[in-house]
């Protein structure tokens, strides 16, 4: 099945054509990464996917619903999150306040409710207090969940980013670059994590990484764009041989 | 809920009633007298419009200059309002017409709030700044020159509802509303835009709705304090509410803490009362005020409390755990 797909979606900036006519289909539960030289068109694909920009033309499919016309948060309500390149955590909030925020949508009592502290205010407080709580076990923070997000370890940091996305319950998981800035020994760590998150919450994941041993450790499938097109798509075997990939990464 | 909050709920509760007992008692015993008494009332009506403007300028992390504007809006349409219903002769207990003044007030200001915020929320920083001081201007010439209120010469007849009993509790009532909604979903919601609006968004926050949601809810409450404010005077004009007077409120914000609640109560008791305590100094007044100011932003650019807020259950915490400490020090000096 289909979660989310991209039909011919192009992105012009000006006279500048950053993605064109790129498809994607992403099937449920699947491993799929996305790699590319520097300036490919990586990171303004995921801001299309994640409705950051509008496509120039083209259409993008989540659980079959165009989400063109959708603003980046009713996308993440249809069930598409994601992580930043560079890590964007709300800084001066504790992780556990950090997930909390993304699991807004579940919690359900109004603003009256919240300023009279009602029992249903307590009620979906717990509730909510729980779930994230939950969360940060499954990631190992829970020891962290007090602490600023800014005073967490880097790789913690990294962590708490993904915990973040998953809050809002999504079916499709969005990584860019994951594992940049961080070493070898964190790097195998994050991969058994997506793998784990992958298996436990039943999602998809797209992943842009730069690593090439993350990326062909566990992807099932890998597509490869160089100047906003798609230039190869397989198994990691089939891209380590295809001479186009090796040309638009090693020239001629 | 469990024992630790409601154990602060009980020493917050303690500490506010043994409170109202000091004045109360100040005041029966004459040691406090209405001079002093205005000044306790002004303080109540500051530390409202610090804490409405707190919602904005620090919890949603924006720079918001027109808070005098919102303030005439509440003094004005709550007293004409009060004036009306007092006309019609129902009689009414002063509380109740005070009341219902204030929500017609805090209304009517929310309104203007939400109009004023929905197209100006689309720009950030000093932008949004300079375009709310221009808001607040129109609103003082609007009651300049609008005459079913009176225009320049202000508006007379509204009839004295504030005393310091009343302003005491619904001053209470509103720091307690503006706590437990900075502490619900929809508070965090707009702290999250103030750490980061990208990312917010990207967390499913719908951040335009909410940015629009505490400009609304900050000027409701600024209403509200204008509201007070006509009924304490019993006369409103509009050059009381100049851009100076956003800046006094907006420096009081400042000196506390962005984002701190108990920051915007501290400073605004210090900066109402210690221009009064300086009457002494008479010329020198407004040079060591400003000195103050000037002082404290060199040595606490971050505000008195920075971020957080002070709590009363762990400050007494702290100063039994401290005393705990000195007691293990001095045992293991006995040993």
């Amino acid at each position: 099945m289909t979660v989310l797909s991209a039909k011919n979606i192009t992105m012009q900036f000006g006279g500048l054509t950053a993605v064109d006519q790129f498809n994607l289909e992403l099937d449920a539960n699947e491993l799929v990464g996305l790699i590319g030289p520097n300036g490919a068109g990586k990171t303004t694909i995921f801001n299309m996917l994640t409705g950051v920009y509008v496509p120039t033309s083209g259409d993008i499919i989540l659980n079959n619903e165009s989400i063109l016309k959708k603003s980046p948060h009713d996308i993440v309500k249809l069930g598409a999150s994601r992580t930043f390149q560079n890590i964007r955590l709300f800084k001066d909030l504790t992780a556990l306040e950090n997930v909390k925020i993304a699991y807004h949508n579940y919690i359900n009592y109004n603003m009256i409710q919240g300023m009279f502290r009602t029992r249903k205010f307590w009620t979906e407080e717990k509730k909510a207090h729980e779930e994230c709580v939950k969360l940060l076990d499954i990631f190992d923070m829970g020891e962290y969940a007090e602490t600023l997000a800014k005073n967490l370890p880097y790789g913690q940091q990294r962590k708490l980013e993904i915990a973040r996305a998953l809050a809002s319950e999504p079916k499709v998981l969005m990584l860019d670059e994951p594992a940049a800035g961080m070493n070898p020994a964190e790097t195998a760590e994050l991969m058994e994590t997506i793998h784990f998150i992958r298996n436990k919450f039943d999602i998809t994941v797209l992943l842009i990484e730069h690593d090439m041993k993350l990326v062909m450790g566990i992807c099932e499938r890998i597509l490869v764009v160089d100047y906003g097109k798609t230039i190869a798509e397989g198994t990691p075997d089939e891209i380590l041989k295809n001479p186009e990939v090796i040309r638009a990464y090693l020239g001629n | 809920m469990d024992k630790n909050k409601r154990k602060a709920y009980l020493i917050n509760t303690a500490c506010i009633i043994s409170l109202y007992l000091v004045f109360f008692i100040l005041i029966q015993t004459k040691v406090m007298n209405k001079y002093f008494i205005g000044i306790a009332i002004l303080t109540c009506i500051m530390i409202i419009m610090a804490m409405s403007l707190n919602i904005v300028a620090g919890f949603l992390g924006e720079m918001a200059l027109g808070h005098a504007g919102f303030m005439a809006i509440g003094a004005y349409s709550s007293a004409y309002f009060s004036i009306a219903l007092i006309n019609t002769g129902i009689a009414l207990p002063n509380i109740v017409v005070l009341i219902l003044a204030m929500i017609v007030g805090g209304i009517v200001t929310g309104l203007v709030g939400f109009l004023i915020g929905t197209p100006t929320l689309r720009l950030r920083g000093d932008y949004l700044g300079i375009v709310t001081i221009g808001f607040s201007e129109i609103i003082r010439i609007f009651f300049i020159n609008f005459a079913p209120t009176g225009g320049a010469a202000g508006l007379k007849g509204i009839t004295k509802l504030v005393n310091f009993n009343n302003i005491y509790w619904i001053t209470i009532i509103i720091i307690i509303l503006i706590f437990t909604f900075g502490r619900s979903k929809q508070g965090r919601a707009i702290i999250s835009i103030r750490e980061d609006e990208i990312a917010s968004e990207a967390a499913g926050i719908p951040t335009t709705r909410y940015k629009v949601l505490a400009f609304t809810i900050s000027s409701f409450f600024a209403g509200m304090g204008g509201a007070l404010y006509a009924h304490y005077q019993a006369f409103v004009e509009p050059s009381k509410f100049t851009f100076m007077f956003s800046i006094e409120m907006f420096v009081i914000v400042v000196l506390g803490g962005l984002g701190s609640l108990t920051g915007s109560i501290i400073a605004a008791i210090v900066l109402t009362v210690l221009p009064e305590m300086l009457r002494g100094f008479a010329e020198y007044r407004l040079l060591v005020y400003s000195l103050a100011l000037v002082v404290m932003m060199i040595f606490r650019p971050q505000g008195m409390l920075g971020r957080s807020e002070f709590s009363l259950t762990k400050f007494i915490d702290s100063f039994f755990l401290r005393k705990d400490m000195k007691n293990s020090i001095g045992g293991g000096e006995a040993q």
